[in-house]
């Protein structure tokens, strides 16, 4: 194996590490706030991201109101939200404001940085057996220009004008000009450089997870022996280095044509009262550089879910991951076709019908690898021995909803049918179900799995179960009867419907969703609230493998210091998932345990 | 001050519910775990079957309220192929869907722990995989094909001797210009724009620029059972001209020309009748948001008969005689044109568009 070599480097960079252990207790700073150890950066993402969740999901709760019941005043927006919602009736300008930053945050902050920032960091170490990142620095340094994005963007809340509100996609000429709309001045520039640095922050992660992947692996673990939580940590990094930069270039070319007078994206423009000088850019330009990151990014999102999941449901299920090969085929197959499909965002804006049918092509075969990981997932479950926990019941919440969402993607994936159905509730319900709770239900299942790792604690059982359903029934409640809405034609982003003959009559239905909206809200405060005290309160876990797990996170000490292992790191001998009977009663064997005589590998 | 007791409130509750929560915990532990891991998972089991249920139960009840909102068939005959095309869909995706989850809680019902039944180690089959790799593809392609198929019908050239209706977005309405009667958008240029009285920027120097009509309250008026042509464009940021009745639908870009063609197969008068609802209106919405009136974007179509359409067209006046209606107008207009910097530096992509 070509394997050997760099495995040889990287034990000689573990013996390094060794004496970390003899270290006097580490000071407060470098164990809490600049950690170079991946554990605690990882954790540092997850609390950062739920910090956002909980304020991109309050923005979620003051749009629904506005929608749910217009006619109504809630004076307790005018507390949280200022001028903004005098006498607690939103205004226009913040309406789109708020639907603008629900989607950033939740997008870029949460399902990027909080999930796949919290798992791959906390993950990828002590599941190939290493004892830290590649580089723990540039680590760290992510972390910190995430942060530092996080601040801008948090800062952009309060300008005067108030933040970015062109829609997360924010497409010029309306981001590009501040006469286009207020979210267009001081705020639309804090949100592109605070995207900026989030990219700096991503590349550095995923620079970083690639490299510790490919290089850092622990004796005998094959790429072939790896579970498939770091086959999917691998593709997601792989996708966010290879299409976050254009992102930048896409940012940085529209920071020009606000600023210095460039015309990338602009053209014949007349705008508050005047014709403006710029002639010959084209804004479609921006869309494509957009959405070569924004379609990559769905999948960004998707994919630490779908590894998770995957370990999870197997684990639980006391099963072997059915096709595991097949599923790492699979996360091939998504990511390299994720890149090419783009442009199926834009299949109304006027580009080359040839080209709209590559994209439709292209866009349909990304169901055929999803088909596929169902499929899988299905099989591994039968004749299992199910164990219904917290994390295998998200698990379970995870394909249903990622069944109902993508389904739905080929409706959207072909041109014919989306001239209709784009931009209307069809396409909220569809995305936010496949991107949105299902990544969400991936990462509550991953939680609710690792946290008796990361804290030595579990979370309470029941609080985990009533926040399943919860959020199960409220997520298919409110975004189900969207679909009928999105079928007729009602478009999105609309601050009222009223005035509108086609559409006024969904107000009920608009206003029954915002209830459940408010409920699953709460919801999710419970499990914020339950994540916190069980931090400190929760149940201690007493074993080392509490959910008898194969894979090597369990070998650690219940509390791992920075390095993980106290001892040497363990070597491994066979796949990730022989959950079967290892002749003393038990029914996994961990990827540690050598084969016994006789025993065929997998 | 009412918001810091609400939160306060909600701190409570959740102290409240942790606490019944965790004492519940700590009585399980007397009980035995393992008995009531046991029981637990038994009515996990149970409630996931229930909650299915009920999701199809849901799913029923939703169908009965909303169903009855939906559009009405197709005012486009594109539009059929559209509703066609969707049932397909429908019906494969909702089977897979039905089947799918169907498997899911049973799965999980039939497959929970128990004691007398060990979990069956079955690490693959490469038969099952490429079963199920074969037969999503095959379905695929079939829904690829009827789609491009469509694709290209849709985006394909419209036919000749269609009605040709430009539609110009700008915050936040909509503009409709007819060619007049010599048939020929007139120029535009857009440094020529005047909200007071040349709102799309017509220049006067072009002849065919003087009979063009302008419909500044977004009332696009169409011929049933004739092909329509849009041209699309936008003065400010982009827009997007929705036509849910028509199951239409294109983005107005500044600086781009787009086009869309359909043909209308019912009369505004006709589906007042069909849907029994006397208020009924095609409506253009915008779907591509454009700022704070983005929600207040509003448009309408009035299908009519060429015969109700000729008598309404000759009641328009041409836009340059609304603006100019002294008789020395023509004179001012073209002391105008030449005052405006750099005409010759313009594009008009509106007139090779329509001339084409």
């Amino acid at each position: 194996m070509g394997n050997d070599a760099t495995l040889a480097h990287a034990h000689g960079a573990h013996e390094h590490h060794e004496g970390h252990h003899d270290h006097p207790k580490q000071h407060f700073l470098t164990k809490y706030i600049f950690s170079q150890d991946h554990k605690m950066i990882g954790k540092q993402y997850l609390v950062t991201g739920i910090i956002w969740a909980v304020i991109g999901a309050l923005f979620s709760v003051f749009f629904r109101l506005q929608l749910g019941f217009p006619e109504s005043s809630f004076p307790i927006m005018e507390q949280f939200l200022g001028h903004w919602a005098k006498g607690g009736k939103l205004t226009p300008e913040f309406y789109y404001a708020l639907v603008t930053m629900h989607g950033t945050i939740l997008v870029f902050f949460v399902l990027t940085a909080g999930l796949s920032g919290t798992f791959s960091n906390f993950l990828i170490p002590l599941q190939i057996g290493a004892r830290d990142m590649a580089s723990p620095f540039m680590n760290m340094l992510s972390y910190w220009f995430f942060f530092v994005s996080s601040v801008i963007m948090f800062v952009s809340l309060f300008v005067q004008t108030g933040p970015a509100a062109g829609g997360w996609t924010t497409y010029p000429p309306l981001s590009a000009l501040k006469e286009a709309s207020l979210g267009s001045g001081l705020g639309m520039d804090l949100w592109l450089i605070s995207m900026v640095l989030f990219v700096v922050s991503q590349l550095l992660g995923g620079l970083n997870y690639i490299t510790t992947i490919l290089n850092m692996r622990t004796n005998g673990m094959k790429m072939t022996r790896m579970p498939l939580t770091i086959w999917s940590f691998f593709f997601t990094a792989i996708l966010g280095v290879l299409s976050f930069p254009v992102l930048v270039s896409g940012v940085v070319l529209l920071i020009f044509d606000r600023h210095m007078g460039t015309s990338f994206y602009l053209s014949e423009i007349f705008i508050g009262g005047k014709a403006l000088s710029h002639i010959g850019g084209s804004a479609i330009l921006y869309q494509h550089l957009f959405w070569f990151l924004g379609h990559p990014e769905v999948y960004i999102v998707m994919l630490p879910g779908m590894g998770m999941a995957s370990e999870i449901l197997s684990t639980h299920s006391r099963k072997p991951i059915f096709g595991y090969l097949a599923m790492i085929i699979s996360l091939i197959g998504i990511t390299s076709l994720a890149l090419v499909v783009w442009a199926h965002h834009m299949f109304v804006s006027g580009m080359s019908p040839f080209l709209g049918s590559v994209f439709v092509l292209l866009t349909l075969l990304i169901a055929i690898p999803s088909a596929i990981k169902v499929f899988n997932w299905l099989t591994t479950i039968w004749r299992g021995s199910i164990r219904f926990t917290v994390p295998m019941m998200f698990a379970i919440g995870f394909v249903s909803i990622f069944i109902s969402g993508g389904l739905t993607g080929i409706w959207l994936g072909n041109s014919a049918l989306d001239i209709h159905l784009h931009d209307t509730y069809f396409v909220i319900a569809h995305f936010h179900l496949v991107m949105g709770v299902s990544a969400f239900f991936g990462m509550f299942a991953g939680v609710y799995h690792w946290f008796p790792k990361m804290f030595g604690r579990f979370m309470n059982n029941t609080l985990g179960y009533i926040h399943f359903f919860i959020t199960f029934i409220g997520a298919y409640l409110i975004f189900w009867p969207m679909h009928y809405a999105g079928l007729a034609g009602m478009p999105r982003r609309y601050y009222d419907y009223s005035a509108w003959v086609s559409y006024k009559d969904y107000q009920p239905m608009n206003a029954f969703i915002t209830v459940v909206v408010v409920i699953t809200f709460f919801a999710q405060l419970l499990f914020v609230f339950n994540f916190f005290v069980s931090m400190f309160r929760g149940r201690k876990v007493t074993s080392q493998n509490p959910w008898k797990a194969t894979t090597l996170e369990w070998t650690t000490p219940v509390h791992p210091e920075h390095g993980n292992w106290e001892g040497p790191i363990p070597e491994v001998h066979r796949w990730p998932y022989d959950y079967k009977d290892d002749g003393h009663g038990n029914d996994f064997i961990p990827q540690n345990v050598p084969l016994r005589p006789g025993e065929e590998e997998h | 001050m009412s918001g810091l007791i609400l939160t306060a409130l909600v701190i409570l509750v959740f102290i409240i519910i942790y606490q019944i929560a965790k004492a519940s915990e700590y009585a399980n532990i007397i009980r035995g775990e393992e008995v009531v891991a046991k029981s637990t998972n038994k009515l996990m089991a149970v409630l996931l079957v229930v909650v299915f249920i009920l999701g199809l139960y849901g799913i029923y009840k939703c169908h009965q309220y909303l169903a009855p909102l939906g559009l009405p068939e197709s005012a486009s005959v594109q539009g059929l192929e559209y509703e066609k095309m969707l049932h397909v869909t429908l019906i494969i995706t909702g089977a897979v869907f039905l089947a799918t989850q169907a498997v899911l809680f049973w799965f999980s019902y039939k497959y929970q722990a128990r004691d007398d039944k060990k979990p069956y180690f079955y690490s693959h089959n490469n038969k099952l995989e490429v079963i199920w790799t074969t037969i999503p593809a095959l379905t695929l392609m079939v829904l690829v094909a009827i789609g491009l198929k469509n694709w290209v019908t849709i985006t394909g050239k419209a036919p000749e001797g269609a009605l040709k209706v430009q539609v110009m977005g700008k915050q936040f309405n909509w503009v409709i210009r007819y060619a007049g009667k010599d048939g020929v958008f007139g120029k535009t240029n857009f440094r020529l724009i005047n909200d007071a009285n040349n709102i799309l920027g017509l220049d006067w120097n072009d002849p065919a620029s003087k009979d063009d009509i302008i419909v500044e309250n977004g009332e696009a008026h169409i011929i049933n059972n004739k092909d329509v042509q849009f041209i699309i464009n936008s003065r400010d940021v982009i827009h997007d001209v929705g036509l849910p009745h028509f199951r239409m639908k294109m983005d107005a870009v500044p600086g781009i020309t787009t086009t869309m063609w359909f043909t209308p197969r019912k009369t505004t008068a006709e589906m007042k009748q069909l849907t029994g609802n006397k208020d009924f209106v095609y409506e253009i919405t915008c779907d591509q948001m454009c700022g704070k009136g983005h929600y207040s974007m509003r448009g309408t179509v009035v299908v009519e008969t060429e015969k109700e359409f000729n008598t309404w067209l000759a009641e328009q006046k041409p836009y340059y005689d609304l603006q100019h209606p002294a008789e020395a107008a023509p004179a001012t207009a073209v002391k105008e044109g030449t005052e405006t910097p750099a005409p010759a530096a313009a594009q008009d992509t509106t007139k090779t568009v329509a001339s084409k």
